[in-house]
C-alpha cells in the first residue's frame, strides 16, 4: 500500500535556550517491505534562534542518523516530517536491510530493559512445549500481551520492562521493553522499532506513532512482533530506526542547554492513498 | 593489576640491609622461597646493562642519597606531581613514591620489546577494525562470537565506522612483567586511555636534575620526544572533513579526576588546549571549544574520559562530563576521538587469551611477546587442571577488576581454596586461571640501603600513520619487601626506566 | 584561550580581593568598636553595620545571632560557609588556580598554595592565640605577595588581562561597599554628620584601606568628608579609588579587545561608567547622597561584571 505520513513535534520553551542539541532517526528504513516516495524532514524555530543542520550518517544498525543543532535564544523547534512511503507484507521478516550489528549484540540489557524473575517466569511458560525459534517468538509475543492490558496514561517514559509487567498495563513502549526482556531470557536477540503505523478499522488500540520490536530468528533473520496489537508487522507499519531500548531508538533525541523546561506536542497522522 | 609471584632468597643485599622491613606479604602477594631474575646480579656478577650504576651505588653516602631524596621529593612537589586520593582524610594531594634507583634495558633487550609491543599495538587494531566491520575473526572460528558481541565494551554505536586510518586505540599501554634474561610476560594491555606516562617524563626530568654525571657516563635514549610524537600521532588521525591544521585538545573530566595532573601536564607540553566537557559544543557538523575570542573549531580530542560519559545524547544521560552530539559528529567525520568509543573489547580480559591469535591472524607473524599462559574454565581439560592444581594458581572472574573475586592458590587457606573449587565448579565459564609468575627484581633504595624490589613495566605505544614507541617506559616498583603489588594505590612506587642507546 | 580558563583567572582575583577586603572590614570594624559612641548607650556596637554594609547580615543573623566580635571573626574570617569569609575566599582563589595551573607561573602558584597551607595551619590553631590583627595582617600579607607575584612574573597577555579585569571589577566593588560602612553606622544619627567622631570615623576607614599617609599627603590639612569622599572615589593616585579601579577595568578591557581584534559591549559599558565617573564632581556626590550614589554605583559594577561573563567568560560570544 501507499501510505501518506505527517508528524509534526513541537517543543516549547518556558525560558530562552541557549541552545539545541537534537539527533533524528526520522528516515525510513530501506528494505522490502518499504520504500519511500517521497520524503522531507524540516526543522524550524523561532525568530531568532537559527537551525544549523548537523552531520549525517548510516549507523551499525542501517538506520540513518541526522544531526541538529539549534543555536537560541531558543523559545520554539519544530521538526515536521511529511512524506510517502509504499509498503509490502513481508509477513514481519526484515529482508534487504543492510546493517552491521552482529544480533548477539542485542543481548546486552538496558536499564529499561533488564528481566526479573517473573519476565523470566513469563518467557519459560510461554515456551514450554515449543520448540522452533519463531513458535518462541509468536508464544512471547501473545503472552506480553496477555499480561500487560494495553491503557495509556498509567506509564511513564523511565518505566521499566519490570515495572510494566508488575503493573500489567502500559502502552506500546512499554509492551516493547517487556517483549525484548522476555525474548533475551530465551537468549534471543530483541530490539525496539520505532515507526509509523496506520490506523486500522478493527479499533484495536494502536497509535500513528508507534513502537515495535525485532527478534532474531534463527535462520530468518530478524522479525517485526506488535505485541500491542498481537501481529506481526506488515504492510501498515513503517520502520524508522532501531535500539535496545525507546531512548536508543527514539526518532528524536535532545538535549536543550539553558534555564528553562520544556514542553513537547507530537502529532501524527498516517493515511491509507491506495491499497 | 595485581601481580603474584614465587618469591624467593634475595640473592643480592647490601651488607647493611635493612631488616625494617617485615618479611611478611602485603596485599595478594605470594612469597615462597624461589629464585627471581634479579636485573642487576646475575650468579654474584653485575649483569651489562647496570655497569654503569655499579660504582654511583657503592660511592653514594647514607647522608648523600637522603639528600638527593628529599630534594626528589621537594622537586615533585613544586612541579606538582601528586595525584589526588579523596576520602581518606588529609591532603587529597599525594606523592608517588620515587625511586632514585634506575631500571635499566641494554639496547639489544629493548629492541625486542620495541617489536614485541609494536607488533601487538598493530595487532590489538586491527582486531578492532575487524569486530567493528566484518569481524573476520570471528567468522573464522578464531575468537568465540558471544565472547566479542556480548562484551560489555563492545560498542554498538561504533560499528560500520572507520575511524581515521582504520585505527580505533592511539595510544596503547602494554604492561609487562620479566621473569629471566629472555622472558618476558605480557600482563595485559590498555587499549582506552592508559595513564602514567607523565611520570615516565618526569621521573626522566628528576633524575636528570639530581645526578647529570650519570648522564653523561651513560648513553641513556631519551624519551622527551613523547609529547610531540603523541601530538603528531594525533594530527595524522585527522577527521575526514578537517581540510588544514588539525586542532588538538585534551578532554579531561576535570580537576577533581585523580590523573588530572597527567591531562594538565600533556597538554602543556604539547600546546594544546585542556578542556572539559562544558567547553565543548556540537553546532552544525563541527565539535567547538568555547574561547575568549568566540568558538573555535575542534579536530581531534585525546579524550580521558570513560566511553559511557562523553556523549549524554548517546550514552549515559545523566553525564554532566561529555558533550551531547559527540557522537554524530564523530560518526560524519567531523571529529577523531582518540581512544575510539569501543576501543575497550581488545583490551578485555577474556578477549587478552586471544592476542597471540590475532598477531597471527591479522599480521602473519609469530607474537614476540608471550601470554601469561592462562587456562580457560571453559574448556573441560583446562578445567580439570585449574581443579587438579588450584593451590598453586592465580584465579580470576573474566569480568573482575580490582582484584576482586580472586583466588591466590599459594596464599590461600585450604578452607578457601575449596570454597573456591565450589564456585568455579558452578559456573566454570566464568574464570580464568594463571600459573604464579616470578617477577624480576631491579635494586631499591630501601631503609637504610639497597634491596631487591619487584618491578613491572608499561611502554606507551603510539599508532597514527605509523607506530612508534619511546625507548623507555613507566616501571612500577612494589615498595615492600616480598610484595608484588606495585599498584600506587597499595604503596607501589615508580622508577626511572633507560634504555641503553649503545 | 578557553572560556573556562579565563573564568578561573577572573575569579582568583575577584576572590583574593574579596578575602583582602573582609580583612579590611575586619579591621574596621575593631577601631570602631574601641570608641565610645557619643549617644549616651556607651559602646555602639559597629559590628552590626559593618555587616549590611558587606552584604552578609542575615546570612550571619542565621547563624551566629550575637554580633560579637569573636562571632562576627568567626564568620568573616573562618566560615568556609560564608562565601564571602577569607577562608572561603582564599580557598576558592587557590581551587581556580589548581585548575588553570598551566596559566599560572610557579611563583603565582607557590604564593596560592603557601596561603592555602598557611591558613590551614590558622584554622588548626587555638582562637586564643589568634589576636584579630593576626589574622587581618596575614590576609593582607597573603593579598599582597600574590597580587605581587602576578605583577612581577605573570606574561602580558589576555589572561594577565583577565587577572586584573577580575581584581579591579571587586576593588570597584568593594571599596564603595567599605565607604558605605559610614552610611550604615551614622545612619540613625545625621546630626553627627560633621562632629568629631564623624572625622573619627573617617579616619578610621582610610587607615583600612592603608590610605591614610597617602591621603596626607594628598590633601593635607584639616581630614574633612568632602575631601576623603574625594579621595576614595575620585583620586586618580588613590589605588583604591572608584575612578583608579574603573580605570583599570578600561584599559584592560582596551588591551584585550586590541589583542582579539573585536570590540565589545564591555568596553563600551567600561567606557560609559568611567566617563560617568571623570565628570563627576563631589559636590554632586554628596548632592545625590553618599549612599545612594554608592549603591548606584554598585549596581552599574555588577552589570559590568555581567556583560564580562556574557562577552568572554560564557563562551557564548560569537
Amino acid at each position: 500500500m501507499i501510505l501518506t505520513i505527517a508528524h509534526e513535534t513541537v517543543y516549547r520553551y518556558d525560558l530562552p535556550m541557549r541552545g539545541v542539541v537534537q539527533t533524528h532517526r526520522l528516515t525510513p528504513a530501506k528494505c522490502e517491505s518499504q520504500s519511500a516516495l517521497s520524503w522531507d524532514v524540516t526543522v524550524t524555530a523561532n525568530e531568532g534562534a537559527r537551525v544549523v543542520p548537523g552531520g549525517g550518517f548510516r549507523d551499525g544498525a542501517g538506520d540513518w542518523v541526522q544531526g541538529c543543532t539549534i543555536i537560541g535564544p531558543a523559545t520554539e523547534v519544530v521538526v515536521s516530517v511529511t512524506g510517502q512511503v509504499e509498503t509490502r507484507d513481508m509477513a514481519g521478516v526484515l529482508r534487504g536491510h543492510r546493517e552491521r550489528i552482529p544480533p548477539e549484540a542485542y543481548l546486552r540489557p538496558t536499564p529499561a530493559t533488564v528481566s526479573d524473575v517473573a519476565i523470566h517466569e513469563l518467557a519459560q511458560t510461554a515456551r514450554a512445549g515449543l520448540d522452533a525459534p519463531l513458535e518462541h517468538a509468536h508464544a512471547l509475543a501473545r503472552a506480553v500481551q496477555a499480561a500487560v492490558v494495553y491503557t495509556a496514561g498509567v506509564t511513564e517514559a523511565h518505566t521499566t520492562a519490570a515495572e510494566t509487567l508488575a503493573l500489567g498495563e502500559g502502552v506500546c513502549q512499554d509492551h516493547a521493553h517487556v517483549l525484548i526482556a522476555a525474548a533475551r531470557c530465551l537468549d534471543m536477540p530483541a530490539r525496539y522499532v520505532s515507526g509509523y503505523l496506520q490506523a486500522s478499522e478493527e479499533g484495536s488500540p494502536h497509535e500513528a506513532s508507534h513502537a515495535w520490536v525485532e527478534i532474531w530468528v534463527q535462520g530468518l533473520g530478524w522479525v517485526g512482533f506488535d505485541a500491542s496489537n498481537g501481529v506481526c508487522t506488515d504492510d501498515r507499519y513503517v520502520r524508522l530506526g532501531s535500539g535496545r531500548d525507546a531512548r536508543e531508538a527514539a526518532p528524536i533525541r535532545g538535549i536543550a542547554r539553558g534555564p528553562g523546561s520544556e514542553h513537547l506536542d507530537v502529532t501524527v497522522a498516517v493515511e491509507l492513498v491506495q491499497q | 593489576m595485581g601481580v603474584v609471584v614465587r618469591g624467593g632468597a634475595w640473592r643480592f643485599a647490601t651488607p647493611r640491609k635493612s631488616v625494617t622491613d617485615s618479611e611478611g606479604s602485603r596485599g595478594d602477594a605470594v612469597v615462597k622461597r624461589a629464585d627471581f631474575f634479579n636485573e642487576m646480579f646475575e650468579q654474584g656478577a653485575v649483569r651489562w646493562p647496570y655497569k654503569g650504576l655499579q660504582g654511583w651505588m657503592g660511592e653514594m653516602p647514607d647522608e648523600f642519597r637522603s639528600l638527593k631524596q628529599a630534594e626528589a621529593e621537594e622537586l615533585f612537589r613544586r612541579i606538582g606531581i601528586t595525584f589526588a586520593v579523596y576520602g581518606e582524610g588529609g591532603d587529597p594531594e599525594r606523592l608517588m613514591p620515587f625511586d632514585m634507583f634506575p631500571r635499566v634495558f641494554a639496547q639489544d633487550e629493548w629492541r625486542r620489546l620495541e617489536r614485541g609491543v609494536i607488533q601487538r599495538a598493530k595487532a590489538l587494531n586491527a582486531f578492532l577494525a575487524d569486530v567493528y566491520a566484518r569481524g573476520e575473526i570471528v567468522r573464522a572460528g578464531l575468537v568465540p562470537r558471544d565472547l566479542v558481541y556480548r562484551n560489555e565494551a563492545y560498542e554498538a554505536a561504533v560499528v560500520g565506522f572507520t575511524p581515521p586510518r582504520g585505527v580505533f586505540s592511539h595510544i596503547v599501554g602494554v604492561d609487562l612483567v620479566r621473569t629471566g634474561p629472555d622472558e618476558f610476560f605480557v600482563l595485559e594491555d590498555n587499549c582506552r586511555t592508559p595513564s602514567g606516562v607523565s611520570y615516565m617524563l618526569e621521573n626522566r626530568e628528576i633524575m636528570m636534575r639530581l645526578f647529570p654525571g650519570l648522564f653523561r657516563e651513560n648513553r641513556i635514549a631519551p624519551v622527551d620526544g613523547y609529547s610531540e610524537e603523541l601530538r603528531r600521532t594525533l594530527a595524522s588521525v585527522a577527521p575526514r572533513k578537517c581540510e588544514r591544521d588539525p586542532k588538538i585538545v585534551i578532554l579531561t573530566p576535570g580537576a577533581y579526576n585523580s590523573a588530572y595532573y597527567e591531562h594538565s601536564f600533556l597538554a602543556n607540553l604539547m600546546g594544546v588546549e585542556l578542556v572539559e566537557g562544558q567547553d565543548l559544543f556540537v553546532e552544525g557538523e563541527f565539535v567547538w571549544m568555547r574561547t575568549t575570542e568566540g568558538p573555535r573549531r575542534v579536530d581531534v580530542i585525546y579524550r580521558r574520559i570513560d566511553d559511557a560519559f562523553i556523549d549524554p545524547l548517546c550514552f549515559r544521560p545523566d553525564s554532566m562530563l561529555g558533550v551531547p552530539g559527540l557522537m554524530d559528529v564523530y560518526r560524519s567525520g567531523g571529529v577523531t576521538l582518540a581512544s575510539a568509543p569501543g576501543a575497550g573489547v581488545a583490551d578485555d580480559k577474556a578477549i587478552y587469551c586471544f592476542v597471540p591469535d590475532m598477531v597471527r591472524f591479522y599480521l602473519g607473524e609469530e607474537p614476540i611477546l608471550q601470554n601469561v599462559p592462562t587456562w580457560q574454565c571453559a574448556r573441560a581439560d583446562d578445567l580439570k587442571y585449574v581443579l587438579e592444581n588450584l593451590g598453586e594458581l592465580v584465579v580470576k572472574e573474566v569480568h573482575g577488576s580490582g582484584g576482586y573475586g580472586m583466588l591466590v592458590g599459594p596464599k590461600s587457606t585450604r578452607e578457601q581454596v575449596e570454597n573456591f573449587r565450589k564456585r568455579i565448579e558452578e559456573n566454570p565459564g566464568n574464570y580464568i586461571a594463571q600459573p604464579t609468575l616470578a617477577l624480576s627484581t631491579c635494586p631499591t633504595f630501601v631503609g637504610e640501603g639497597v634491596a631487591p624490589r619487584h618491578v613491572d613495566l608499561r611502554p606507551y605505544c603510539l599508532v597514527g600513520d605509523r607506530v612508534t614507541l619511546v625507548p623507555g617506559g613507566l616501571t612500577r616498583v612494589a615498595m615492600t619487601e616480598g610484595s608484588l603489588v606495585v599498584n600506587s594505590s597499595q604503596g607501589g612506587g615508580v622508577k626511572d626506566t633507560w634504555v641503553l642507546s649503545e | 584561550m578557553l572560556s573556562r580558563t579565563a573564568a578561573n583567572l577572573y575569579w582568583l582575583a575577584r576572590y583574593m580581593e574579596r578575602a583582602e577586603t573582609a580583612a579590611r572590614l575586619l579591621e574596621v570594624g575593631e577601631r570602631m568598636s574601641l570608641i565610645p559612641s557619643t549617644g549616651g548607650s556607651g559602646y555602639r556596637n559597629e559590628w552590626v553595620p559593618l555587616l549590611q554594609a558587606n552584604g552578609s547580615h542575615e546570612g550571619f543573623l542565621a547563624k551566629y545571632r550575637d554580633p560579637v566580635q569573636r562571632n562576627v571573626e568567626s564568620f568573616m574570617f573562618f566560615d568556609r560557609d560564608n562565601p564571602g569569609s577569607v577562608a572561603a575566599c582564599v580557598a576558592a582563589a587557590r581551587e581556580n588556580a589548581r585548575i588553570v595551573r598551566t596559566a599560572l607561573t610557579s611563583q603565582v602558584s607557590d604564593a596560592l598554595n603557601t596561603a592555602y597551607q598557611e591558613l590551614m595551619t590558622l584554622e588548626r590553631t587555638e582562637r586564643s592565640d589568634l589576636p584579630l590583627t593576626r589574622l587581618t595582617e596575614w590576609t593582607l600579607r597573603c593579598c599582597a605577595l600574590v597580587r605581587g607575584a602576578i605583577d612581577a612574573t605573570q606574561l602580558r597577555n589576555d589572561g594577565y588581562d583577565f587577572l586584573n579585569i577580575g581584581y579591579s571589577i571587586e576593588r570597584a566593588d568593594n571599596s564603595a561597599r567599605l565607604m558605605d560602612v559610614k552610611y550604615f553606622v551614622l545612619l540613625p544619627r545625621v546630626d553627627f554628620v560633621g562632629s568629631g567622631l564623624d572625622n573619627y570615623q573617617w579616619t578610621t576607614l582610610l587607615r583600612a584601606l592603608s590610605a591614610h599617609r597617602a591621603f596626607h599627603w594628598a590633601y593635607g590639612g584639616e581630614v574633612t568628608a568632602a575631601k576623603i569622599a574625594h579621595f576614595l572615589i575620585l583620586n586618580r593616585q588613590s589605588p583604591r579609588s572608584l575612578l583608579t579601579s574603573v580605570q583599570a577595568v578600561n584599559d584592560h578591557l582596551d588591551s584585550l579587545a586590541r589583542a582579539y581584534g573585536t570590540p565589545t559591549r564591555a568596553q563600551t559599558e567600561a567606557r560609559a561608567l568611567l566617563a560617568g565617573l571623570a565628570e563627576l564632581t563631589i559636590d554632586e556626590v554628596f548632592d545625590e547622597g553618599l549612599h545612594e550614589f554608592l549603591t548606584r554605583f554598585i549596581g552599574e559594577v555588577s552589570a559590568l561584571g555581567a556583560a564580562v561573563y556574557d562577552v568572554y567568560l560564557s563562551g557564548d560570544m560569537r
